[in-house]
């Protein structure tokens, strides 16, 4: 090695690999992603038992029966739309732009609590129906798989109202911004799941 | 307002659990006096217990893990004397209520707390070493890691005391392991102790995957990294794939036996049988998670000891990978008795033949190593030795079960129960033996003693041969496991010899505490000074030893394998260059693993005794206290280099 610093363009020689540690943010998000990944992998294990258990409806409602189509679709919409909003505050942080910030992280917190709300009275209704998780273990894979991403979806909304407060009060330093960083890749990977979610079990309903 | 708590938790009328369990107390109120009397405590919390420093954390995991070896070989000693006793018409001395929570808190235990822990120890002690880098990736999360598992720990210890443990296997199945069949509190014990502990594993695993990926010293690529690290990486790879699975399946059982759901109950359409395969879908990656760094360990430990690079580095690293990859493709081989048919029993049979061949690839790379090589017999040696000929076995009595038909005779029989012992045994322990002789002198800067290292591991190769070539015989005859006694007479002299091989056992884990005092008294004669005691080949030997907090005080630039063996070829002094910085900046101790380690605790045993205003306090506890590390600024410390280091030496 050299004495002087490397130039870039010396830098750029070196393959990836061989270039030393990593910056603190590269490593965080690196972090996140496979947290993310052993997360979905809890997922795929309730799909797995979804797509075992769903027939068995032990003599009680099937999926056909209980979903509210429509009533899914524009859940699933409003999930959407909160991914969008989410994606534009991510871009007024990329621009240190404060108002901004909680602007479209309070639209975010107001479409993700609408969801949670729409869950939760979806869930409300068929326990009050005879269809709750103990009738059948169709209904226990169903109210474990929806449950457990509606679950991700409110811990997400706090930690959503944690950020506005990390940000309002130590502001945009680094570490603030890798938790934004790693807030939004927790959101969209909950979008993900929910595509899956919609899919298989509310259209794949028979 | 105490759920389902009460006096009659506590088992006064049972005089083995009460003894034991005075035993605990006592030696744990002993330590407590003695930390009190010696006036250790502010020692222990700032530089141990708060401490996040890998090799600290790294060195709390092994001592955690010998201590529950202890409590796992009572379980074992106690099951060998009960059938050694329990022939004919006896009934020997346990009950079988009282036999069923040995055996199942002998695996929990030595699986998960113990092959695990000390696992886990090694790797966080050596692998940022190796690397040649100051820490792990996230290291308080690490510290919270380490914390989750002795949390774990203690809430299977409590079940001793206060309760019972599960009397349903290690892998606790359903529909047993159900509300209907099992109503007390022992499968609650361990379903959550093991929830809470797998999150701190799931943890250690995304630290030490993102350490390995992204942060290794200058120069070094993927195929320059030590032999270790690529186990290490395939171990952590595994347990971040495998362990939301366990995470999920348990959650799934616990709902049934909390809420009335019906994944595995034999009612209202739930299917035990998906609990089986789910369990396994991450039981089996889990044996390789337990088998590849002890892999790891013998390849280092056989090039050290030969005076060679490794041979077939490159097939090593395939084979790893192979491993990796292949160990989630032969989960069914654990219960081909399911009736899948014979297409699938037939797959699976195979698959699990061909993970065999990677397995074999490093064997003779290991004897190709030693071939030619001026192999010096210290006693990491006589492990490595002890292992190829043992694991070898042990996987060919594997590869034997993996034929189906064979397997319908063989599935449960004892003959199962000696060839698992016998690759985990012969090769996990083997290994953590290997890796904790081979590492402590880098740890604490003095050796282990030879002589009783080298009895050590003639008291466990013995001792595991006496105590399971019997067991594959009696498996033959038709012996099955888990049984608390049996009516055939003369199967009594080959459970006598089993005994004799665990009271053998017993002698190498009461060898390793005197090993342990007996090198600590005479640690000055022993000490190293150069930090390279062995003549090693990788990074870890270019420091002193013990190192200091930031390891290396410039990262060393690398430019080949075995980069430690190189600088000294080259007769450089290290293979760090330039000035030494004036300070150098480390991670800030932190109390919060040990603070959300008391708070799941706290949060377990309510939720296991359905104290729900507590289960409530718990959570708020640990939520609190993330809340509180949130608003944590600095995370750093700078230390001048040169100046007297608040370092502690024995």
């Amino acid at each position: 090695m050299s004495a002087s610093a490397p130039t870039l363009a010396e830098i750029r020689e070196i393959p990836l690999s061989e270039r030393g540690p990593a910056p603190r943010n590269v490593v965080v998000s690196f972090g996140f992603w496979l947290f993310l990944l052993s997360d979905i992998v809890i997922f795929a294990a309730m799909f797995a038992a979804f797509a075992v258990l769903s027939h068995e409806t032990a003599g009680g409602p099937s999926g056909d029966d209980l979903f509210d189509r429509n009533r899914v679709l524009l859940e699933t919409a409003i999930l959407l739309a909160s991914s969008f909003t989410c994606g534009l505050m991510s871009l007024a942080v990329e621009q240190r732009r404060l108002s901004l910030v909680i602007v479209w992280g309070l639209v975010t917190f107001l479409l993700g609590a609408t969801f949670v709300g729409m869950e939760l009275s979806e869930f409300h209704g068929m326990i009050m129906n005879g269809a709750g998780p103990d009738r059948s273990a169709f209904l226990s894979a169903f109210f474990t798989l929806v449950g457990t991403h509606g679950l991700h979806v409110t811990a997400g909304l706090f930690w959503l109202l944690v950020m506005f407060a990390q940000v309002l009060t130590l502001g945009f330093r680094p570490m603030v911004l890798r938790r934004l960083r790693c807030f939004s890749l927790f959101w969209h990977a909950l979008d993900i799941v929910w595509i899956g979610v919609f899919t298989i079990v509310y259209l794949g309903a028979h | 307002m105490l759920g389902k708590l009460s006096w009659a938790a506590i088992p006064f009328d049972q005089p083995i659990p009460m003894i034991a369990s005075l035993m605990v107390m006592l030696t744990i109120s002993a330590v407590l006096v003695l930390v009190t009397w010696k006036g250790w405590w502010h020692y222990l919390w700032s530089e141990w217990i708060t401490s996040v420093d890998h090799k600290r954390i790294g060195v709390m995991y092994v001592l955690l893990a010998l201590v529950m070896l202890v409590r796992g070989f009572i379980d074992a000693i106690m099951m060998r004397s009960q059938l050694a006793l329990a022939a004919g018409g006896a009934q020997g001395y346990l009950p079988p209520e009282h036999y069923n929570q040995i055996f199942s808190a002998h695996g929990t235990i030595m699986i998960f707390f113990v092959a695990m822990t000390f696992m886990v120890g090694l790797m966080n002690f050596v692998v940022p070493l190796q690397l040649g880098i100051r820490d792990v990736a996230f290291p308080v999360l690490n510290s919270v890691s380490f914390w989750l598992t002795a949390a774990g720990v203690l809430l299977v210890n409590m079940s001793l005391v206060i309760g019972e443990f599960a009397r349903t296997g290690w892998l606790v199945y359903p529909p047993l392991s159900e509300l209907a069949y099992s109503p007390g509190v022992g499968v609650d014990y361990y379903l959550w102790a093991l929830q809470i502990s797998g999150v701190g594993t799931l943890l250690s695993g995304i630290n030490l995957t993102t350490t390995i990926l992204k942060l290794r010293a200058p120069g070094m690529g993927y195929m320059k990294m030590p032999i270790f690290c690529w186990t290490a990486l395939a171990s952590n790879l595994l347990i971040v794939a495998a362990f939301p699975i366990l995470t999920a399946t348990f959650a799934m059982l616990l709902l049934d036996r909390y809420l009335g759901f019906h994944f595995f109950t034999n009612e209202a359409g739930g299917n035990a049988m998906m609990y089986i395969n789910l369990i396994w879908a991450w039981g089996h990656p889990e044996v390789y998670i337990l088998i590849l760094p002890a892999f790891g360990v013998f390849s280092e430990v056989i090039a050290t000891f030969s005076g060679k690079p490794l041979f077939g580095y490159r097939s090593m690293v395939i084979a790893t990978m192979a491993i990796c990859v292949l160990s989630f493709m032969v989960w069914l081989h654990h219960f081909f008795t399911m009736g899948a048919g014979a297409d699938i029993n037939g797959f699976f049979g195979i698959m699990t033949m061909i993970i065999a061949v990677p397995t074999g690839v490093k064997v003779f790379n290991w004897l190709f190593t030693l071939y030619g090589g001026r192999l010096r017999f210290d006693a990491p040696v006589y492990w490595a030795l002890g292992f190829m000929v043992t694991f070898v076995v042990g996987g060919m009595t594997g590869v034997l079960l993996a034929i189906p038909p064979a397997d319908f005779v063989l599935h449960n029989s004892l003959f199962l129960v000696a060839h698992f012992h016998n690759v985990i045994i012969g090769g996990v322990l083997f290994g953590a033996f290997a890796g904790y002789t081979f590492w402590f002198p880098k740890a604490f800067g003095f050796k282990l003693d030879e002589r009783i290292g080298k009895a050590i591991f003639w008291c466990w190769f013995i001792g595991f041969y006496l105590a399971f070539m019997p067991l594959y015989m009696l498996g033959l005859m038709g012996a099955t496991r888990r049984m608390q006694h049996y009516d055939v007479a003369g199967w009594q002299p080959l459970m006598l010899v089993a005994l004799l091989g665990a009271i053998i056992i017993l002698a190498g884990i009461v060898l390793t505490g005197v090993q342990l005092v007996v090198s600590i008294r005479t640690r000055e004669q022993r000490r190293d000074l150069t930090g390279d005691p062995w003549d090693g080949r990788t990074l870890e030997w270019s420091t002193s030893s013990p190192p200091p907090a930031w390891n290396f005080a410039i990262l060393p630039s690398v430019s080949g394998i075995d980069a430690h063996w190189e600088a000294k070829a080259n007769h450089k002094s290290s293979v760090q260059d330039g000035p030494d910085p004036k300070s150098i900046a480390v991670p800030r101790n932190s109390p919060i693993g040990f603070v959300l380690a008391f708070f799941a605790v706290i949060t377990g045993f309510a939720l296991i005794w359905h104290i729900w205003w507590m289960a409530i306090a718990g959570l708020m506890g640990v939520l609190m206290t993330v809340l509180a590390h949130a608003w944590r600024v600095e995370d750093e410390v700078e230390y001048p280099v040169g100046g007297e280091m608040p370092r502690a030496v024995i």
